[in-house]
């Protein structure tokens, strides 16, 4: 099978030929990747349509992202804004609407970096917090990019913690108006992305005081900036952060208020109210606030944290197969470093684990769509799932993505170091999401509460007679329990049923330990909140097993989905496995601990583990080349579909300025200094 | 005194001010840099310093974290001159390069090859006719790809090919290469050099790309001290080869000590950021606490504390053993060669790695302005992590440091006892004549003591090293080939000599503890050693366990006395790191300044970006007005 069309679009002479170390990898299929893309996709009519979005993109020079990696953080900046632009005059022209897939496949084209994603971030915070008038009036100002609007929570001083935040919007009556105020310099906004050089207005969180009392965080749509010349506003001072690990691109900003007024309407009142007397109304719990949250966590995971896993994995394995290190055989040439076992460690357990996460995202989104209009309803039972959920996953999806991204690099060895692998690029980029949006932490204990809860409610549950049912995603929680692992060989380890158990029984000893301690701790005199702290590792070891849990049913669960794709099946199925036997032997003390597994069993684990690794082997490539990313977009020296490595890294680093613009240090010192010490010798 | 002087010279010399790297563009980091290093040979120059040890001194002033283009001109040009060159070389290169009339570089690794150094494909073939030796890149791999200081700085290199004379090919030589003119700086004919471009880290450097095409050198550019070729083209063949490992050694050792300090770098930022914030409330009502006081804090943080603490030891010890050792090579007694090599490849895998993840930690801990350069914690990283894949990717040094405990294993098992850091491979209870049960084994392992941990960790590597050595053994039986046995074991492999190298730390902790005098220095080290090997066992867990080395109710135990400890070290943790004793300007971190002055000079550090610089920037007129459609 030749390379598609769509692939090879770089132009370059050599890349006309596929190498023939990743061709050999393609010439035997075990499963259809096309098909595999599709599902991947949700489709086979989206595959055709990113892929035309995609030709569209990238036939656009002003879209491509060539150069990023030579480009000082002004620069990038630049390039990110001159994109946004261009894409919205593209869109403009086709027709393509705000929140379309078709924008959504144009954004994925060029990896997302274009300016004012904040934008879009206000928008949905704007429907979900905003009055039908209030939507009425800003959404289409927003759509037309008649303003340009990002997201200010974050303090110089304060992140996850909301109640924390020190911006004030205190009410005046007499003039009907807000007066927002930063009263200190740790009440600094800080951190908004688009912020900085960007944004005309801003979604400013702050502690609202009315009549004298303080009722809690709101939000408020601030002008900052002049429409006409872009000038801060009267009391507004407002800038750039300055440089990041990565996010050169974007402009994250800091922002001080002095005394600002703003009208009473520019308060997003769905849920509260400042009636014009000042009286403070409330329409809903205010836990709502939390709602425009979990909406960004559940589309920054599937949007920005998963794409970057699955492209490090890409290229990672798609060099692993170019690259040849030491021989195998004495006779043999050097072999292709994928061959070599400890690579398989490295990289599989990785592919694996970024296709467990987007069927694990995927569900989480539906999820959300289906309760997202119940709770707009202001029916609110489904929120504390809802949230834990998205707490959880948010955290434990962006740590394994950002440990596994540096692992793809570290395993490319010296060649991933470099910026023209896109590696480093991927990792400075994915690392933030552990601490943006909630520091994962904090929101592994977000989820730790939610667990205590619902133990202590089966726990109710079962001494009295009336069944209450649990949430979902915790029902496992009043389930019957085994006290040991019924596997008695290797292959018994790869039963679905089998390993989903397992970690439910960890998951459950883990929470019920948890809480057990934390209620021992209260009984010798410890207040909650004393005792909570002493407990809180031992919550976050339980909200991680959990969430492992759920990723590995959910897992097996998209899997039995699949029956009607036999071939496809089958090789996701080895992914799953792997996937959960990788998270026991890392996590083995967890289950040897009660002898839910017997040293013996873990051997098998292992044997069972080790044995996936070869079979995987064999479709690899194709794994990959099933999330169908386009070169440009990879925008990777190693990573290209052609495999042709080494020839592009020699080209592009000849682009580097470090090359085309001359050596003015040589003229203004090591001449000098070469010349001085000639006339000394 | 001496020293006291050289660093009055440089701190009251405006030459020597530090600006911020962070607000620059690669290029004008790589200008500052070379302005710097000329500055420096300059003002040594002008100081009269030329004895190697103030050479060192001046530098470590001067540079700060620098990295300097020059660099490899001493620290790897002139050293293989002076193993490899004969007295002759020396002579005719020595003084021109120390003078910086030629500035060297090395170059060895190529595109497609990295630590396998056999399949290097440079070839340097031997001419007779002229007497000259013919330099080629036959292959894009062939290309020299990431020595330092090639890119632009150097005017010569040191080039290691495959020697080809009279048709038959010798394997690889070192040769002196001439890549630039001297006087224009302009790349030879039949050269083609440049840099390599961008990095995650080292915008300094700049590292490069050397291709050679017919490019010829004469005879006497080859560094004959060991091997030889003669004029008519005959090959003398070196009388030892066991030298070339002391260089990798002392390398390779000289990295623990990175680790260690980089280690320290990132623990002094992120503790001392950790007593600064505040976040959330543990009790209703009350301010909002240090985050230091969250215990999940104290648990991502005080384990890194103490493994600081532990690198340094070790990398104490890795540099006393190397010197020690190469005395005794300087005696001719190459004994103790072979294990200081597969220990220093271990240690340097198994430190780099641990420092490479902790400073993430350390940065993450410090939340979002972790991830500013305000912090310093991405630079720290960046230039931390690729330690993890330069001389000797990771994971081959592992599978190094495998094959010396393999062949240990085996040693033990045809009769012979090990000494030095393997002889608990002795004890194995397979090595007994007379089969003991477990019994031997100390039946309870005391948690609160150090040696007896130290016990525990002995008994996991033993165990690992024996299962990697069985299943070797069978995959031995059932393959075609070593080499694929060794393959299929390679995982457990590196299992057993990440076990052998973490036995090594908490024994080296352990015993460092009686030597310390002070007493109440003595207690907080003890802690900290504690938690160290406390904290590896609970993430081990799985391996104490399955080896019978401790029980659950054990390990539930040790989970409890982590947590005591947390408290414990508590209200030392700022201390401890102040005694790195690291100069705010080292640290170079708005995070971790040693006043806790954090929030003020964060906000006046951003207000020094570019992007600053107008208050309106310059592509809102080009894009986003035009993208505003008219109100």
């Amino acid at each position: 099978m030749g390379s598609p069309v769509h692939r090879v679009s770089l132009g370059d002479t050599w890349s006309r030929q596929v190498h023939p170390d990743i061709e050999c990898e393609r010439n035997i299929q075990s499963f259809n990747v096309e098909r595999l893309t599709n599902i991947l996709d949700g489709g086979a009519e989206n595959t055709a349509l990113r892929r035309k979005v995609e030709s569209i993109i990238h036939s656009d020079p002003k879209c491509s992202l060539k150069d990023n990696y030579f480009m000082t953080q002004n620069e990038c900046y630049e390039a990110a804004v001159q994109r946004k632009f261009h894409i919205q005059t593209i869109a403009k022209c086709l027709g393509w609407s705000e929140n379309s897939p078709e924008l959504f496949y144009a954004y994925r084209a060029v990896s997302g970096e274009v300016a004012l994603n904040i934008h879009s971030l206000f928008l949905k915070a704007l429907r979900s917090l905003g009055s039908e008038e209030q939507i009425a009036k800003w959404a289409p100002l927003c759509n037309n990019v008649q303003i340009i609007t990002t997201y200010a929570q974050t303090e110089l001083g304060h992140g996850t913690y909301l109640q924390g935040l020190e911006t004030e919007a205190t009410y005046d009556a007499a003039t009907q108006e807000f007066v927002i105020h930063s009263p200190t310099v740790t009440a600094t906004k800080w951190w908004p992305g688009d912020l900085g050089r960007s944004a005309t207005h801003a979604l400013v969180q702050a502690q609202l005081i009315c009549s004298g009392a303080r009722q809690g965080m709101h939000a408020f749509i601030v002008p900052i900036r002049s429409l006409e010349d872009h000038t801060p506003l009267p009391g507004i001072t407002v800038g750039d952060i300055g440089p990041k690990m990565g996010f050169d691109y974007t402009d994250h900003g800091f922002l001080r208020l002095d005394h600002v007024r703003i009208p009473r309407d520019n308060m997003l009142s769905r849920f509260t109210q400042v009636l014009p007397d000042g009286t403070y109304l409330k329409l809903g719990k205010l836990q709502i606030n939390y709602l425009s949250m979990v909406i960004t966590r559940v589309n920054l995971l599937w949007g920005e944290v998963l794409p970057i896993l699955q492209k490090a994995c890409v290229i990672a394995i798609r060099y692993s197969v170019i690259r040849r290190q030491s021989c195998l055989r004495p006779s043999d040439p050097e072999a292709k470093v994928l061959d070599h076992q400890t690579q398989q460690q490295k990289l599989f357990p990785q592919l694996a684990t970024v296709y467990a996460f987007h069927f694990l995202t995927n569900n989480l989104l539906e999820f959300f769509h289906s309760s997202y209009d119940a709770i707009l309803n202001r029916d609110f039972s489904i929120l504390p799932e809802l949230h834990a959920l998205s707490a959880g996953i948010k955290a434990m999806v962006s740590d394994l993505c950002s440990w596994g991204t540096e692992l793809c690099c570290k395993a490319c060895g010296g060649h991933g170091y470099s910026k023209l692998s896109g590696l480093p690029s991927l990792v400075a980029r994915v690392t933030a999401a552990c601490t943006y949006e909630g520091d994962n932490t904090v929101l592994y204990l977000q989820m730790a509460r939610f667990l205590e809860k619902n133990y202590l409610l089966a726990q109710a549950s079962q001494d009295s007679t009336s069944q209450r049912s649990l949430p979902q995603s915790v029902a496992y929680l009043t389930a019957p329990d085994l006290a040991r692992c019924p596997a008695q060989k290797a292959a018994d380890f790869l039963h679905p049923q089998l390993y989903t158990t397992a970690w439910a029984h960890v998951a459950a000893r883990l929470i019920k330990d948890s809480v057990h301690h934390l209620q021992t701790l209260m009984q010798s005199g410890a207040d909650r909140y004393e005792a909570w702290n002493q407990t809180t590792v031992m919550h976050v070891q339980a909200a991680k097993a959990h969430c492992h849990y759920v990723s590995v049913k959910n897992f097996t669960e998209a899997l039995d989905k699949l029956e009607n794709e036999p071939a496809i099946q089958q090789v996701l199925k080895r992914l799953c496995d792997l996937y959960a036997l990788h998270g026991i032997l890392t996590n083995s003390g967890d289950f040897l601990h009660d002898g839910f597994l017997s040293g013996a069993q873990v051997d098998a684990v292992r044997t069972a583990y080790l044995d996936l690794l070869p079979v995987i082997r064999k479709d690899a490539i194709l794994l990959t080349d099933a999330f169908d990313f386009t070169d440009q977009s990879l925008n990777s020296a190693l990573g290209c579909y052609d495999g042709n490595v080494y020839e592009r890294l020699f080209e592009w680093a000849q682009r580097s300025p470090t090359n085309t613009q001359g050596n003015p240090a040589y003229e203004k010192y090591l001449r000098p200094l070469l010349q001085s010490s000639r006339a000394k010798l | 005194r001496r020293r006291r002087e050289i660093e009055n010279l440089i701190l009251n010399d405006p030459d020597f001010q530090h600006e911020d790297l962070n607000f620059l563009s690669r290029s004008q980091r790589y200008e500052v840099a070379v302005k710097k290093s000329a500055s420096m040979v300059k003002k040594m120059r002008e100081f009269g310093i030329a004895d190697p040890e103030e050479i060192v001194w001046f530098k470590k002033i001067h540079l700060v974290n620098f990295v300097e283009p020059v660099s490899l001109n001493y620290s790897m040009f002139i050293p293989t001159l002076l193993n490899q060159g004969t007295t002759a070389q020396q002579e005719k290169w020595l003084l021109s390069c120390k003078g910086l009339e030629i500035i060297g570089t090395y170059a060895q690794t190529e595109m497609g090859h990295g630590t396998h150094l056999r399949g290097l494909e440079t070839t340097a073939t031997y001419d007779p006719e002229t007497q000259e030796f013919i330099l080629n890149s036959p292959t894009v791999t062939s290309i020299k790809w990431w020595p330092g200081g090639l890119g632009k700085t150097s005017n010569h290199a040191i080039v290691l090919a495959q020697l080809i004379t009279k048709g038959k090919c010798y394997g690889l030589h070192a040769f002196i290469v001439p890549i630039r003119e001297i006087g224009t700086h302009k790349p030879l004919p039949g050269i083609t050099v440049g840099d390599i471009g961008p990095k995650f880290g080292y915008d300094e450097m700049d590292n490069g790309y050397l291709k050679m095409d017919n490019y010829r050198i004469p005879r006497e550019n080859m560094l004959m001290k060991y091997a030889q070729v003669k004029p008519d083209g005959t090959y003398v063949k070196p009388v030892s080869n066991k030298l070339t490992y002391g260089t990798m050694v002392f390398v390779r050792s000289f990295l623990v000590g990175e680790a260690a300090r980089s280690l320290s770098k990132a623990c002094t930022i992120a503790i001392r950021y950790s007593a600064v914030r505040h976040q959330s409330e543990l009790k209703p009502g009350e301010p909002e606490p240090q985050i230091l006081d969250f215990q999940t804090q104290q648990y991502k943080l005080f384990p890194l504390l103490a493994t600081a603490y532990a690198f340094q030891f070790v990398g104490a010890y890795m540099k006393e053993t190397y010197h020690r050792i190469n005395e005794d090579i300087g005696q001719g007694d190459l004994s103790e060669l072979p294990e200081l090599h597969a220990l220093a490849a271990g240690m340097k895998a198994f430190t780099s790695w641990t420092t490479n993840a902790a400073i993430e930690a350390c940065r993450m801990a410090c939340g979002g302005h972790g991830y500013s350069h305000c912090s310093g914690l991405p630079n720290i990283y960046v230039n931390f992590t690729p330690t993890c894949t330069f001389e000797g990717e990771n994971t081959v040094m592992m599978l190094q440091t495998a094959r010396f405990l393999m062949k240990s294993y085996d040693q033990v098992h045809s009769g012979k006892l090990m000494c030095g850091m393997v002889s608990y491979l002795n004890d194995l209870p397979s090595q007994r004549i007379q089969p003991q049960q477990v019994a031997v084994w100390p039946t309870v392992v005391d948690i609160d003591s150090p040696d007896s941990l130290t016990e525990a960790y002995k008994l996991r590597a033993a165990r690992l090293v024996e299962i990697a050595a069985k299943n070797l053994q069978n995959e031995v039986i059932h393959r075609e080939s070593k080499e694929v046995a060794w393959n299929l074991t390679s995982i457990d492999l590196v299992r057993a000599s990440e076990a052998h190298c973490h036995y090594v730390v908490v024994k080296l902790f352990s015993e460092k503890l009686p030597k310390i005098q002070d007493k109440s220095i003595h207690t907080v080290l003890k802690n900290l050693c504690l938690l160290y090997c406390l904290y590896g066992v609970s993430q081990k867990a799985g391996d104490f366990l399955q080896g019978g080395i401790m029980t659950e109710s054990q390990i539930t135990q040790v989970n409890q006395r982590i947590k005591e400890l947390l408290t414990v070290i508590r209200p030392d943790a700022v201390p401890l790191v102040d005694a790195f004793d690291f100069q705010d300007v080292t640290l170079g971190s708005v995070l971790g300044r040693y006043d806790g002055n954090v929030y003020e000079n964060l906000f006046e550090w951003a207000k020094k970006s570019p992007l600053n610089k107008a208050e309106v920037h310059e592509s809102y007129h080009k894009y986003l007005k035009p993208l505003q459609s008219k109100l």
